[in-house]
């Protein structure tokens, strides 16, 4: 037997496809942010939210995965922006390949700010790289204090926690203190925002670390 | 299961690799997994075998290297592996590292049987 190096990527592909995307991207000027959680930790309402207080000259778009139907993207059509949904048909996780598809009748100058959500699920997700300028990591206190100890990889590759559903915090067991504790152990770099996209709290400092990305974009 | 669409792309880049040395039988492919990777090797493992068997690449086998989380110091310049997600230098203290592993999602090498 004998052995010869290979040295390749398994998801060359992808890697290649995402980095196409990356480089229109930033051709572009456009901000794309890819958004992963579990199924149910706020990732839809985060954005309807974020969508409601962007005034109609905001030059956003929205990409929303899920394994099967277009109801988020019918819910996020309401806010007026180009919304797409990528019915993956069972897979777990979007890939490039499906972002380059969704995006390829779009007008990418007319684009400031893509914004991805990812198929539900905290660790298919994590190995795709969709040309994104960074991964955000959106986690609903009712998922517990110790997350991201069960979940390191999402939280070592994202620039963003957001902790959802505060508002819940008085019924439960979680302690948000500890959450953070866990997560910049995981990551020290990584930033942490507190939303209730119920109640609307905390929304402001979402919106703040949004528009400071968008302005570091722009400059550059 | 995430498992089995990376397990289906490692078939690939094998098949497109056997197309280049039509001679050979390949029957190992050695793969390099960072511990922070995201992919389960019991997992890719089981969805592996799952994909092979019966096909013209049976009885190829999977070995995976697992490879760990390391950082770099920029201070003192060590090496290290990360424990505990403990990044901080274990000789100078330093507390802001780079990432230098433990992603790796690669094929490393094939066993071939030359005839």
């Amino acid at each position: 037997m004998k052995r010869v190096p290979m040295e390749r990527k398994v998801l060359s592909e992808n890697d290649r496809i995402a980095a196409e995307l990356r480089a229109a991207f930033q051709q572009h000027g456009i901000l794309s942010l890819n958004l992963i959680s579990s199924p149910g930790s706020g990732k839809t309402s985060l954005l309807e939210r974020t969508l409601e207080r962007f005034g109609s000259d905001q030059r956003v778009a929205v990409l929303t995965g899920d394994i099967q139907t277009d109801n988020d993207a019918r819910r996020l059509a309401r806010a007026g922006f180009p919304v797409k949904q990528i019915s993956t048909g069972g897979a777990c996780h979007l890939d490039a390949k499906m972002v380059e598809r969704a995006l390829s009748d779009w007008p990418l100058e007319e684009i400031d700010l893509l914004l991805v959500e990812n198929v539900g699920n905290l660790i298919c997700p994590t190995s795709f790289d969709l040309g994104e300028a960074c991964k955000i990591v959106v986690v609903s206190v009712t998922e517990g204090d110790d997350k991201p100890l069960k979940y390191p990889s999402i939280f070592l590759k994202s620039d963003l926690l957001v902790l959802n559903k505060i508002d819940l915090l008085p019924h439960l067991p979680c302690d948000i203190a500890q959450l953070r504790k866990n997560a910049l152990h995981i990551n020290p770099e990584i930033d942490v925002v507190e939303v209730s996209c119920f109640t609307g709290d905390g929304l402001e400092s979402w919106t703040e670390w949004l528009a400071a990305r968008r302005q570091s974009v722009e400059v550059a | 299961m995430h498992e089995f669409g990376i397990a289906n792309s490692i078939l690939d880049a094998v098949r497109a690799e056997s197309q280049l040395r039509p001679d050979v039988m390949v029957r190992k492919v050695g793969l390099r997994l960072g511990e922070a990777s995201g992919v389960d090797p019991d997992s890719l493992g089981f969805c592996f075998d799952a994909l092979v068997q019966g096909t013209d690449l049976d009885p190829l086998t999977l070995e995976i290297e697992m490879a760990p989380l390391r950082h770099a110091c920029p201070r003192c310049e060590r090496e290290f592996e990360v424990t505990d997600f403990d990044f901080s230098c274990p000789t100078c203290r330093e507390p802001r590292t780079v990432r230098k592993g433990g992603f790796e999602l690669d094929l490393a090498y094939m066993e071939v049987e030359e005839p």
